[in-house]
């Protein structure tokens, strides 16, 4: 399985986002924002966290429009797999692959910690290693997570079960609670917790690693 | 010449630092203060003859993020 990562100014959680997925066997090649291809023969690119040119103008929004984000979006539109995580998922949000948006905590102040969740839906490759329903720990560390979108939007991820974790103990406002949404294919994941950060006994906890390895697997043999 | 764009939540996105402003006028004994936005205001040095439609693509492109922003474009000598 053939995965990139790719690496913004700003952009601080790449090098645990590559430990992750190689641990689950992934081949994984860092790609610099100013590349505007991604390698060939891809599976899947992944969009870390951190703070893409500083979090100037909006959250992602300075990444969504660099040159490699159009290769980003190619590739979602051909059918390919893409996870993006924290800064990742606002970027994501910005290119419009994902629907809504991420703005500022309600509460207004930066929130790290781990944070519990439930997995929504058994149905994609990133959740496919956890019972429906089943409680999980991320951590979480972020200033603008809280889940904004139309209620028409929201009513249709409620309908086509394309809310992918929800938070257990709202941290930031998120409409319904929303942590983590799925793309209509269901092959583009964007959630603001970090599953790359609960990989390893040293981190406090292995609960990422169900999802990295199922996603690592399931492209594997496809 | 000069454009000048303003960059808003739309109405019915809470604006948490609205809110906190909002708070902060009362606790400092401003009385009637029913509401807050808070918003940007960004400024374009623009070679002459850039047109207003222009502008909009700059904000439906990059300035605003229209899925929760509205924008307003003033245009200047």
């Amino acid at each position: 399985m053939k995965a990139a990562v790719l690496v913004f100014p700003g952009s601080n959680c790449d090098r645990d986002m590559m430990v992750a997925l190689r641990a689950a066997g992934a081949d994984v090649t860092p790609v610099w924002h100013k590349d505007s291809d991604l390698p060939a023969g891809l599976d899947m690119v992944a969009v870390p966290g951190g703070f893409s040119f500083g979090d100037y103008l909006r959250c992602g929004a300075i990444a969504a429009k660099s040159p490699i984000a159009g290769a980003l979006r190619a590739h979602a539109e051909r059918g390919g797999y893409v996870l993006g995580v924290c800064n990742g998922f606002q970027v994501l949000a910005e290119t419009g692959l994902l629907p809504g948006a991420l703005i500022r905590n309600a509460g207004l102040k930066f929130v790290c910690k781990p944070q519990a969740l439930r997995v929504e839906t058994t149905d994609s490759v990133f959740t496919a290693g956890y019972r429906a329903g089943q409680e999980v720990t991320y951590p979480i560390a972020h200033h603008d997570g809280n889940y904004v979108a139309d209620a028409g939007t929201l009513a249709a991820l409620e309908g086509e079960g394309r809310v992918a974790f929800r938070y257990i103990g709202n941290p930031n406002g998120s409409a319904a609670d929303i942590a983590g949404v799925l793309s209509a294919n269901r092959r583009v994941l964007g959630l603001m917790p970090h599953p790359e950060r609960a990989v390893d006994a040293g981190h406090g906890g292995t609960d990422g690693t169900a999802l990295f390895r199922s996603l690592v697997g399931a492209l594997e043999t496809a | 010449m000069k454009a000048t764009v303003t960059v808003m939540l739309k109405q019915g996105v809470l604006d948490p630092q609205g809110e906190a402003v909002r708070h902060a006028l009362g606790a400092l004994g401003f009385d009637g203060v029913e509401g807050v936005r808070q918003g940007k205001v960004i400024e374009l040095d623009l070679a002459e003859g850039t047109t207003e439609e222009t502008v909009r693509a700059m904000c439906d492109k990059l300035l605003a993020n229209t899925v929760i922003e509205s924008y307003r474009i003033e245009m200047g000598a």
